[in-house]
């Protein structure tokens, strides 16, 4: 077994883990610190697969400013194990049973996949680099790009519209 | 790295994700529960971007690289939408006082 067989089932094993202590967890600022280690897993396998743009975006935008401003939310509103709400037994049970019900449709229906079996190419190739992603992205997609500007703008200026004391 | 490793790694944190939204009703949990699937998205279409990649790499050497640019489209998006739904769960927390999904039964009011 390669390292990079064994990087992978650690990655795995550290973000599923550490996405279902998300759900687990009672204190909302439990539950951002380990959604922030799940990302950090996630950014693993990018850098694993070779994505390092994506892999450092990630870091960046998610682990680093959206966790953040999750976080800052949650102290503004001082949010704690108490103030956490009461949830009824049987609909968990039913939460828990549906989305394993899902899981279990979703592989199934992997079983008669056409492409099983293909290789993924790990540690190796090049289109992951930030040179070739920058050229693709601003001359193909460079009408999607501007757009998403304006998308960020008007989302900027939406959240201090809504987050505005008094109307 | 066979492919459908990766498809069952992100099944598994897509459906982490769901049963977060259907079991919990902290508002914000819910919130952070639907970046969870956002992320198990990106990573499958990392990993068919690299799968087509190295399928298609001697016709064309940016084979796949379609799938890359999506997941950056996506964070674009999905900070857009965590921008302005932090601030909507700020401004239902002003005035209930609460971010128990519950209240949100009563709208009207």
């Amino acid at each position: 077994m390669s390292i990079t067989v064994l990087l992978f089932y650690f990655l795995s094993a550290l973000a599923l883990g550490s996405a279902l202590m998300v759900l687990l967890s009672r204190n909302p600022v439990h539950s951002v610190l380990w959604l922030i280690v799940t990302f950090f897993a996630i950014s693993g396998h990018y850098i694993l697969m070779n994505a390092q743009f994506i892999g450092i975006v990630n870091l960046i935008v998610y682990a680093g400013a959206i966790m953040v401003l999750f976080l800052f939310v949650i102290m503004l509103m001082n949010l704690n194990k108490e103030t956490e709400p009461k949830k009824n037994k049987w609909l968990k049970l039913a939460g828990v049973l549906s989305g394993g019900c899902l899981l279990l449709v979703l592989v199934a229906a992997l079983k008669t996949a056409e492409k099983k079996g293909e290789l993924v190419q790990l540690v190796d190739g090049d289109i992951g680099l930030i040179g070739n992603l920058g050229k693709a992205l601003f001359t193909e997609y460079v009408v999607p790009f501007e757009i998403s500007s304006v998308l960020f703008l008007s989302a900027m200026v939406g959240a201090v519209v809504i987050g505005k004391k008094g109307d | 790295m066979k492919i459908e490793y990766y498809i069952v790694l992100s099944l598994a944190l897509f459906c982490i994700g769901i049963v977060g939204v259907l079991t919990r009703r902290n508002a914000i949990i819910i919130f952070m529960c639907i970046e969870l699937m956002l992320n198990a998205v990106n990573l499958l279409l990392v990993a068919f971007s690299k799968m087509h990649h190295l399928a298609g790499a001697a016709a064309n050497p940016t084979a796949g690289i379609e799938g890359q640019l999506f997941v950056f489209f996506i964070m674009v998006v999905a900070a857009a939408e965590v921008c302005v739904g932090l601030a909507i769960i700020v401004m239902m927390y002003r005035n209930v006082h609460s971010v128990d999904v519950n209240f949100l039964n009563r709208l009207k009011h």
